[in-house]
Parts: C-alpha cells; structure tokens; sequence
C-alpha cells in the first residue's frame, strides 16, 4: 500500500490542473453568458425554404 | 350607387385570410395585393424580408421558433448617434481604429434573433463584429468607423425590427461581470477541495473502524492539512475580511461566528496534526467554506435582479429630439436640449422636454404620466410634458424644463428616492443573524469557561466542536433557496419577482391599491359599443384607415374583417374627427358636435331606439351623405379577469383600493362595475397625490401597490411591495418588485398563494436547520460530539433543506419554464410586449 504516498500526491496534482483549467475558463468569460451560445449552434444548419 | 348596393358588397363572402411572409401574422384584407407572390402585414415586414433576401439570409424562416409579430421598427435617422458627444458616452476605440458599443436592441427574443442580430456584418459591410447576449437583450457591435458610419449599422438593425437604444451602464456591468467571475472561481475552488478533503477524510473514518496503520493515518492527517490550506488563503478569506469589517465597524455581522469557527477550527486542527493527536476538523471546515459561498452566491442573485433593470429607467423620454435653427430641423440627443430652443414634433411623436405650445393645437396622451386614458385636448400656450405622447396634430414647442429639470425626471428622482427608503426590510434580516452570532458566540465562550473551571477534558475542543456545528450553514442556505426556486417556478408562471422580501409580504393579506387604467381596464381604446347598421362600417373603417388617432386604432382592432375602400377629399379636422368621399358617399367620422354641423339634425329613423352612451364611453359620431346613420362609444374596457381575481383576493382578507388618474366619473363608473365601494375609489389623482396615499396607507398596514404606469412608478417603489402589470411603462416595471408578463389580474391572485405556500417552505426550512443546530450543540456541549458526527451531521442538514426547497410546494411547475424568464429584458420594452406572445413552452 506504500504506493498512496505516491497517487494521492498526484490525482491531488490532477485536481490542481482541473481548479487551474476552470479558474481560466472563467477569467476567460466563458459563464458570463450560458444563454446565447446554446441558441448560435442552431445557425449552422443548412438552410431552408422560406414557407410560401 | 345606392346604399342597398353598398350592403350588398358588405353581405360578399370574406375572403380566407394570408400569412405575412415575413411575420405569419394574418395580412389585413385591405393590404392584400393579388398580383404579387408574397403578401405582408406591414411595411416593416416588406423591408426586413427584403434586406434577409438580397443578402442570402433566407435561412432565417427556417427557424421553428421565430419572433412572432410584425417588424416594428421605428424608422428614425439615428443621426444622433454619430454625434461626438455619444461617442465620447458609449463608444469605445480599440486597437486598428476599429470602435466598440453595447446596445440594447428591443424586441429581443430567441433563437432566431441571435441568428440574425450575429449576421448584421453580411448585411452591413464595415461592422465587423455583431454579438447579442439574448438575456440582456444587450449587443456587443464593433465596426470600422471609416467605412461605415454607427447610425448606419443602427438603422441596419431598426430595419430588422430590434430598434436599438444606447446602453448607459457599461462601467457598472464590467464591475459586475468581475464580481460574478471572482464568485464563480470562488465556488468552483471551494468545491473541488471540499470534495477532495472528504475523500480524504472519508479514509481516516474508515481507518477508525476498521484500523490503520499509523504511517498512513499520519500521512492522510497531513494531506487533509494541506489540502485545506488552499481553501482558507483563496475562497475562505471573504469571510475573514467580512469579519474584519464587522469589527472595525463594531456590528455583528453572519461573518463573525463564521470566521471565528473556522479560525479556531484551523488552529486546533493545525495543533492536533502536527502532535498526531485528537480530531482534525478539516472535512467539515472545507464544506462549509463551500456551502457558505454558494448560500450566498444564491442571495447575491437575487438582489441582482432588482437592479439590471433599473437601466432602463432612462428610456421613457425619447433621446433625441428635432429642433428648429433657422428654419432648419435639426436632430439632436434629448440631453442636449435647453430651455428656449424651439422643438418641431410630429404626430405620434413623444415630446422630449416640457415645454409650451406654440402654434396650432393637438391632442396629447399623457396616461403615461397621469393615467388619463382620453386624450386631453392642447390649445395654443398650454403646457405639455415630456413623455407624453403628441397624437393629432404636428405642432411647435418652446422647451421650458429639460433633461433633470423635466416634470418626468422630477417624477423619477422620487422614484429613486423610495427605493432606497426601502432599505429597512433588510436590515431587519441582518438584525436577526447579529442576535443569533451573539448568542453562538456566548454559548462557545460559557462552555470554554465552565468546562475549564471545572477542570474538565476537552473544554477547547467543545467550544470549537459547538462553533463549528452551530454555524449557520443549512440557516443561511433555508431562505435564499427556497426563495430562488421559487421565484424561478413563478418565472414560469409569468411572475418576474425580484426580491425575496416581496414574497414574505405578500404572504399575509394586506392592502392591495390598483391603478385603473392598464391594470383594471386594458388600457388601449376599444369598441365598446356600436349602433347603426353594419354596411357603415367599411366607410367608417376606410376613414380612420390612415389616422394614427387612438379611435381609430379602436376601429380597427374591433373590425379587422372589414374591407377598407379608397378615400377621396379626406380631410382631418383636429378636434372634430375626418370627413372624406367613400365609394361616391360624403361620410363624416367624428365628435357629436363636428357631425352635427354637416346633419342639422337629421337622422336615421333608428336613431330613437339607441340606448344612451355609457359616461365613461367616447361618443364617436358618423354621418352618410349628411345623415346620422350610427353611434359608436369607445372606452377603455374591464379586463374580463377583473372582477373575479379581485372577489378571491378580498375572499383572502385583502382589502382592496382603486386609485386612479383619470376623470372621478370615469373611475367611479369602472370601480361600481368592479364591486368597490364609492370610498374605495379616487379618481383624478395625479401621481404625486398617489405616493401621498400609498405614503398614508402604509401606517395602516402592508400596502402593495398593482400599477403600469410612470404616474404610478413613485407610488409602487414607495409601496412595501410595488407590482407592475403587462405592457406597462419601463420606469413602472423597474421600481416593480413584481413584473406580472401575463395581461390580467389572475396572476396576482396565483401570486398571494404562492408566496404563502414559499414562506411555509421558509419557514419549514428554518426549522429544520436550527432543529439540526439545536441538536448538534446538545451534543458539542455534553462533550459527546465525534468529529464524524459533526461531519455527518452538517452536509445532512444542508441535504435537508436543499431537498425540502426543492419538493417543497411553492409556486405550481411548469414543464420547461426557462424560456419565460430568458426572455425578460424583451418583454420589459413596450413594443415587444404589445407585438410578442411570450412563449409558455
């Protein structure tokens, strides 16, 4: 079981990489709007016929 | 052609009725053009149908769920927005000369508007970036101010029906979009080491059942430190500067004990570490850094939702005005304008300053400033007031009051003043965490000192162990939950509610004080009743066809089926009505006395069986080939709603009060048919008279004031709880603690019963978590509290209370509701709230 002092010591260092990644993201303003970018994918869609 | 052949055309089949190709709305009969492929509701329509075609922007119908209503652009210039004095306001310049605004465009509203309001740079060459957040309704717009001028671009999106309005407050929303960014960091740090610290715990409880090897145990006593650490140098530290504060300004505050328990709790845990002995607390400490932080995350919200509208306030009086400089006209922005300048405002027009009349005469529709819901008549010299609404006639006016000094401004700095006056409700609420500190902090500190005397084990370890388990974690967490869900399920139900205070208020009956005119009644002229026979119609409909006169409107909304008929010689007599030739036949439309001028008395044989006009109605008159032939009264009608959501209120012990702007008769006549008694009903209150009121009642007990207009704005912010109504006035809307976006009095009835039902669930949650509090400190204080206890014991309660907010029964559910209150700084704009449905699904 020696083996922990040496895993838990590095998922630790893996939860760090995950805080720092999120810390980023949301400096970075990608939850300021969480709205807006659900509906924008919608407008790759091929386009249609307008209804006569 | 006679009048029999007249009834015969009239007696045709209708015709089915055509989409527009634009909208989908029915196109009206008389716009329909038999030789065109596409047929349109509107001019609006044509054009934004127009602008997506010629750009390959078709993709646009694709859409299932498209904005429904006609383009209602406002076709200005926008001249004023390429004037320095807006750049130096709202623009910015960024690096390669490139200039960015934000700009709030009404009529915002899904998917489809995102869409299209992000392909503005295919539409208009020169914008280089278009970016809508859809909640605010707010675009982020930067072009290339050499190749494209911002009034351009602006005209761009008025066309496509999204009129766009500068955006005041981009200082305080960066301030706030840090704040929010700064939180979220918070919460998600805390998070991730309060579930990393319990992993870890979670080994060491289990080594104590099962047994461990003391290598191991040491080793995860240190991680748990370490991991522990972090949470107290980065989330953790709001609490110990709000505690700092607290003691510099000598109050208790929620932070203090909270501060204290994790302080104490660090050090003891620190000690018991490093000497390898006693309970480490750092599993629960971690937990209730982040149970704290989201409580009040949750909280913060709320409180947001007060203020984002606020914004909007400044959007009543129009932002530019046309004034005349040696006989040329000139557009400049409102703020801009100074007594003695001369404004030149056209009919349908607001005005942009108080001012005085100079030539000619017209009517106004001041109901939005003093609830009238006629137009008064204006003579040469009288005096009209910024804001209202210029409906006849285009006329000349010196400025008098502008900007700040403006009866309107006046009006809303009131406005302002009873919002903040309203600040006591919550300082109650902080009044009572100060009592509940003191008392944790006597408690730990008697059994630190009792047990110490006594010479007892544990005494430090007791005191921290009842610090820890008494903080206010599932406390803080009972009120804004349940208050967040359910103001979120009443969101569904067509109820913006931006406070919790309003909810506990509006538990209890009180006193409910409604407007008339908009609440009670629609609040838009309509056919009440109507006498005479039906071929008259279509010539009385042709007439008005053209007139932007509110009577008019009332003639068309009533007979949308009727065919509308060429007009020759028309002629508009401003304050009589309209005379012109239809199909060979002079009719007059119009007051009783304009008619009676062309008929001398001559009338329809009919004429005598027509019952009398109700006094709250507006007699219209009209007259065929010099010959009374009908009678139509047009008033604002009773919403149908009305009468039954007002006898359930007062069934609840609501005491219920009419206060209205419009004529005493008129009021009277509406309050009688509503079941008020003659001293439930003022009439002919101006607004500052309504504040008074509210003011007086207020000594009385809980006033909460129902209204839509800005004459009701100052008396529904000065109100405990102020509740706007369906296509009301903005600045209304704003100081609303209530924003009801369904029309109706139902909604206020599905109100009072759902935020009783919200404050049994406050209440049950309060229980429940001091239950747990009283509970844990039993234990700490007879010394029998394990740290595995306490740890089991604290996230439990939490659980409790985050469950209980949740299936607790508040505010009935919708099935998916979020699209109500996504939608919401759409339905705040006037236009968009007359034009657009808000979608239930």
């Amino acid at each position: 079981m020696s083996v922990l002092f040496l895993v838990l010591p590095l998922a630790l260092l893996v939860v760090a990489g995950a805080i720092l990644a999120f810390v980023w993201s949301a400096r970075s303003g990608q939850f300021d709007d969480l709205d807006t970018p659900a509906m924008r994918v919608l407008g790759d869609d091929p386009p249609t016929r307008p209804p006569e | 052609m006679s009048i029999d052949a007249l009834q015969a055309g009239a007696a045709a089949p209708a015709q089915v009725l055509v989409p527009c190709s634009h909208c989908g709305l029915d196109v009206p009969r008389g716009l329909v053009d038999e030789s065109r492929e596409r047929q349109f509701c509107c001019t609006g329509c044509e054009t934004a149908f127009g602008i997506l075609h010629t750009h390959g922007l078709a993709a646009y119908y694709g859409f299932a769920e498209r904005r429904e209503g006609p383009v209602r652009g406002s076709g200005r210039s926008y001249e004023e927005f390429d004037h320095p004095a807006f750049a130096e306001l709202y623009v910015k310049s960024l690096p390669g000369g490139r200039a960015r605004t934000e700009l709030y465009l009404e009529g915002i509203h899904c998917a489809s508007c995102v869409w299209l309001v992000e392909r503005v740079p295919l539409l208009q060459s020169g914008v280089l970036r278009s970016e809508l957040d859809v909640r605010r309704a707010l675009a982020v717009v930067e072009w290339d101010p050499s190749a494209v001028s911002l009034s351009a671009v602006a005209r761009t999106l008025d066309a496509l029906g999204y009129p766009p309005h500068p955006f005041r407050g981009v200082a305080r929303a960066d301030m706030r979009r840090r704040e929010d960014r700064a939180m979220l960091v918070r919460i998600g740090i805390a998070g991730a080491i309060a579930i990393n610290v319990m992993l870890t715990s979670l080994a060491l409880y289990a080594g104590e059942v099962n047994g461990m090897e003391a290598r191991f145990e040491q080793f995860f006593r240190w991680m748990t430190f370490a991991i522990t650490v972090p949470a107290f140098i980065w989330p953790g530290r709001v609490f110990f500067s709000g505690a700092w504060a607290a003691l510099r300004t000598r109050t208790l505050h929620m932070d203090l004990p909270i501060a204290i328990a994790l302080a104490a709790g660090l050090v003891r845990g620190a000690i018991n570490t490093i000497t390898g002995t006693g309970p480490i607390y750092f599993d629960g400490l971690a937990l209730l850094i982040f149970a704290l932080l989201v409580g009040r995350f949750l909280q913060q919200r709320g409180q947001r939702l007060a203020t984002d509208s606020a914004e909007l306030l400044h959007a009543i009086a129009p932002d530019t005005a046309r004034i005349v400089e040696q006989d040329r006209l000139r557009e400049v922005p409102a703020s801009a304008l100074l007594p003695g300048m001369i404004l030149d405002v056209r009919a349908g027009e607001s005005f942009a300053a108080d001012g005085v009349l100079l030539d000619g005469r017209t009517t106004v529709n001041a109901a939005l400033l003093t609830g009238e819901s006629r137009p008064t008549r204006v003579e040469t010299g009288g005096n009209v007031y910024a804001g209202t609404l210029n409906v006849e006639a285009p006329v000349r006016v010196r400025v008098e009051q502008a900007g700040e000094q403006s009866r309107i401004a006046r009006l809303l700095q009131q406005v302002e003043q009873s919002a903040a006056r309203r600040a006591p409700i919550v300082l109650t609420a902080n009044r009572l965490a100060g009592v509940f500190t003191a008392v944790v902090l006597v408690a730990a500190a008697a059994i630190f000192v009792v047990k110490s005397q006594l010479n007892l084990p544990h005494a430090l370890d007791d005191a921290i162990a009842l610090l820890i388990v008494t903080c206010p974690c599932a406390l803080a967490l009972a009120t804004p939950l349940a208050i967040t869900v359910a103001v979120g399920r009443a969101a569904g139900n067509g109820m913006l509610i931006k406070g919790g205070d309003a909810l506990e208020l509006l538990a209890k009956p009180g006193i409910l004080v409604l407007d008339k005119t908009g609440t009670l009644t629609e609040g838009r002229t309509t056919l009440v009743t109507w006498h005479g026979p039906d071929w008259v119609r279509e010539l009385v409909l042709s007439l008005e066809a053209g007139s932007s006169h509110p009577l008019a409107d009332g003639f068309r909304r009533a007979w949308p089926e009727v065919a509308v008929h060429p007009v020759q010689h028309a002629e508009h007599v401003v304050g009589g009505g309209l005379t012109g030739v239809v199909n060979g036949h002079r009719v007059h439309v119009g007051s009783p006395r304009f008619v009676q001028q062309t008929t001398q008395g001559a009338a329809s044989p009919h004429a005598m069986h027509w019952p009398e006009l109700a006094p709250t109605l507006t007699p219209v008159h009209v007259a065929v080939d010099g010959v009374l032939v009908a009678v139509a009264g047009l008033g604002d009608k009773v919403r149908s709603d009305a009468l039954p959501s007002l006898q359930r209120l007062r069934a609840s012990g609501w005491r219920t009060l009419m206060l209205s702007g419009d004529s005493p008769d008129v009021a009277t006549a509406v309050g009688q048919s509503l079941g008020f008694d003659a001293s439930e009903v003022t009439g002919g209150a101006s607004p500052e008279d309504k504040l008074r009121v509210v003011e007086q009642l207020k000594t009385e007990g809980t006033v909460v004031m129902v209204g839509d207009g800005v004459n009701d704005a100052a008396a529904i912010a000065a109100a405990h709880v102020g509740v706007g109504v369906h296509g009301g006035a903005e600045a209304c809307l704003s100081t609303a603690d209530v924003y009801l976006t369904q029309p109706g009095l139902t909604a206020l009835v599905g109100l009072h019963e759902g935020a009783r039902n919200t404050l049994r669930v406050i209440r049950r949650n309060i229980a429940l978590s001091i239950g747990y509090n009283l509970v844990g400190a039993s234990l700490a204080m007879a010394g029998i509290l394990s740290p595995l206890i306490a740890a089991v014991l604290m996230p439990l309660s939490s659980i409790t209370v985050v469950l209980g907010s949740w299936y607790g029964h508040s505010f009935p559910r919708r099935g998916t509701s979020r699209g109500t209150s996504r939608v919401t700084p759409a339905a705040h704009t006037p236009a968009a709230a007359q034009s657009q449905p808000v979608p239930q699904s």
